[in-house]
């Protein structure tokens, strides 16, 4: 059997004193959707950002496809890797915000053709043509022209989207990608995940969205203080849960 | 009549007015054009610098823009001379335009690249972009935006200020016209002559400056 | 390079250079405090419904804000007295100054009124004030107290700008400064503690313009 996409074993984090990751285990195989829920401050979003090296920490290891990324051991130490190295390990997988982060200045098709052109190296027509083809997949084909300011919150995010999966990453990683959009337009993204997910892309999420995350995800993950509550398949962690603080949090999140 | 015999002087001197406009748009030109370069990575250091490097030009950029660039110009057209460095007082006087441009670009290149979200660096970085991409795909062309306001208004500055390199002896516009009145003694209407003549300058500059501005603006 | 540092002639006459900085400091005050008078009346004029007080407001604005102060400072002592308009150089320099910064600060409250909310007027009239008094005494307050920062920021180029009083020879820092390289040639020494002068005055205005600032600024 071939390396899990993602294998994450023992992972520590810490910001200043407080220590948000505790030791976190996780894998994912290929075609696994990973939901990641909890309540604010349960460190889920700083998971994702540690398997996307926009965070470093100070224990554990990360693997993607078998590739310990960000750092190497030398002479017994831990080191972080160059930058260079670094920048194309992020590449492996791709990363959807909670506030989208769209280059303000570049067209939607610019946005989804730059790491392309700058990072896997295409020229601008074979970029333009991916570009193009993913940007269809995510309803945004005929706005392709239009700037960030010109398109509304959704728009925007299904653009987020389609610039990261446009890399052709291995896992996908969605922040809370409706957290910061209004109500109505919360669904013209969900359904851009779920054909994402129906299509066999390893995802790992982070959301609110607990309907949602019940029905795409083939893994919940419950998250508590740093560590992983309480985890399982959906149907046994949504309808069964263990422990007292799931059960609480399910209620609160009116599922 | 005053106004004619005004007139009349200027055409007569109209060649070394013309030279010394000339004087004055090269001034500012090189000043500008070097300063917003250094000021640039002077920008650039203050923002990315470790702590280190971040305190000596902090100490650079806060003594140039303490300092009146009268005193700058003053200081540099002497002292230079004294450390075995010969320029002319016009040489000397670019270079001191130049070092006050680095700074106030410094600080307005500065405050843009912070005032830029953090999540644009992070989203370059999660689709592979190294700092160096980042910082001129991502970073510099909104930075660049948001400073051309501020940056035109230094520039009026600058040429503005070329004018104190008079005092040091350099024939630009403002000494040019001072030679016609030193023979003419029409102060009144020529003083008023060089004032308008700057005038034309930045205001010219002024509309180009929102020319461009209109031109590179994101569509919302 | 050979040079041998020797403070002491610049020592020696370290009182003259403090009471040259005290002038400038005087200077910049008292030009402040007559441009912040003009520059209120410009700016409610280039708000006002009058036609002629809207383009005479901006016209000024714009005209001094596009001239070198130089030229301006150069315009009032020597080229006045053609017209039979004759000051000593101080009060010249003050004049100037004072139009000068008339102007900057018009930006400054024009925007600080356009800034403030109209409920505030309606609130002054409701309770019966004249449309003047609600300026005098609710309006401009408000404004004011919004806009220090941007005060501070002018003071203290101001207070720079006095260096260019020494242009026709009023004796502040910099007019000693060049008396004394002249009369030492101790160069480096003289224009490195002149700038210094003026870096630390600057800074300390500034420290103490922050404090006033928080303890004048509208609470909430």
């Amino acid at each position: 059997m071939s390396a899990p996409v993602l294998e994450i074993t023992n992972l520590h984090k810490r910001f200043g004193d407080l220590e948000v990751l505790k030791g976190i285990d996780l894998t994912m195989h290929k075609g696994d959707v990973v939901s990641l829920i909890g309540s604010s401050g349960s460190g889920k979003t700083t998971l994702l950002r540690c398997v996307n090296l926009l965070e470093q920490y100070e224990d554990g290891v990360v693997s993607i496809s078998g590739e310990q990324i960000g750092y190497t051991i030398k002479n017994g130490k831990r080191i972080l890797l160059p930058e260079k190295q670094i920048a194309r390990q992020r590449a492996m997988t791709g990363m959807a915000f909670q506030h989208f982060n769209l280059f303000p200045h570049m067209t939607a098709i610019r946005n989804v053709m730059l790491g392309l052109v700058k990072t896997r190296g295409m020229d601008k027509d074979q970029a333009h043509s991916t570009a193009e083809q993913w940007l269809q997949r995510v309803g945004m084909h005929e706005r392709r022209n239009h700037f960030p300011g010109q398109l509304s919150g959704g728009q925007q995010q299904r653009v987020a989207i389609a610039r990261a999966i446009a890399m052709n990453p291995q896992l996908m990683l969605f922040d809370e990608v409706t957290s910061a959009l209004d109500p109505e337009l919360v669904n013209e993204v969900l359904s851009v995940v779920r054909d994402l997910a129906n299509d066999g892309m390893t995802m790992l999420l982070v959301t609110h969205e607990m309907q949602f995350a019940h029905d795409v995800s083939s893994k919940i993950i419950f998250m508590q203080d740093g560590t992983i509550g309480e985890e399982g398949p959906p149907e046994q962690l949504f309808r069964h849960p263990k422990s007292e603080r799931l059960a609480e949090f399910l209620k609160s999140s009116k599922f | 009549m005053e106004l004619l015999q005004a007139s009349q002087a200027i055409w007569g001197a109209r060649w070394p007015i013309v030279e010394g406009i000339g004087n004055t748009l090269f001034i500012s030109m090189i000043s500008i054009l070097v300063g917003t370069i250094l000021g640039v990575m002077v920008g650039l250091l203050l923002t990315y610098g470790n702590k280190f490097v971040r305190f000596f030009v902090r100490v650079y950029s806060d003594f140039l823009r303490g300092t009146p660039v009268f005193v700058l110009i003053l200081a540099c057209f002497y002292i230079l001379s004294v450390i075995g460095i010969q320029l002319t007082a016009i040489q000397a006087g670019i270079f001191a335009l130049t070092l006050f441009c680095s700074s106030h670009v410094g600080e307005i290149v500065r405050g843009a690249l912070q005032a830029i979200p953090r999540g644009q660096t992070e989203a370059a970085k999660s689709v592979g972009l190294t700092f160096r991409t980042t910082f001129f795909s991502v970073l510099l062309p909104q930075a660049l935006r948001q400073i051309l306001p501020t940056w035109v208004n230094t520039a009026t500055e600058i040429v503005k200020a070329s004018t104190l390199l008079s005092i040091i002896g350099v024939v630009e516009l403002l000494l040019s016209v001072q030679q016609v009145i030193s023979r003419t003694y029409l102060s009144l209407e020529l003083y008023f002559f060089a004032g308008l003549m700057f005038f034309l300058i930045n205001f010219t500059i002024e509309k180009i400056g929102r020319f461009v501005e209109r031109k590179v603006a994101i569509p919302t | 390079m050979e040079y041998n540092f020797n403070f002491a002639a610049v020592w020696r006459d370290f009182d003259l250079l403090m009471a040259g900085l005290g002038l400038g400091l005087i200077l910049a005050v008292v030009s402040i405090a007559i441009g912040c008078l003009i520059g209120l009346l410009a700016a409610f004029g280039m708000l006002s419904r009058n036609r002629i007080l809207r383009f005479a407001s901006t016209a000024y604005v714009s005209a001094i804000r596009n001239t070198p102060i130089l030229v301006l400072i150069l315009f009032t002592f020597f080229a006045l007295p053609q017209l039979g308009i004759r000051f000593g150089k101080i009060e010249s320099f003050i004049i100037t100054l004072s139009v000068y910064s008339g102007a900057y600060l018009t930006e400054v409250f024009r925007a600080g009124l356009i800034a403030l909310p109209s409920g505030i007027r309606e609130a002054g009239l409701s309770i019966g004030l004249t449309e003047f008094r609600t300026k005098l005494y609710l309006i401009v307050p408000v404004m004011f107290r919004n806009v220090l920062p941007s005060l501070s920021n002018n003071f203290i180029s101001l207070f720079k700008d006095t260096s260019l009083a020494a242009a026709i020879a009023v004796p502040e820092l910099t007019f000693y400064a060049r008396k004394i390289n002249v009369e030492t040639f101790r160069v480096i020494e003289t224009w490195l503690v002149a700038s210094l002068l003026y870096v630390v005055a600057c800074y300390i205005i500034a420290a103490i313009l922050r404090r006033v600032e928080t303890r004048l600024a509208n609470p909430g």
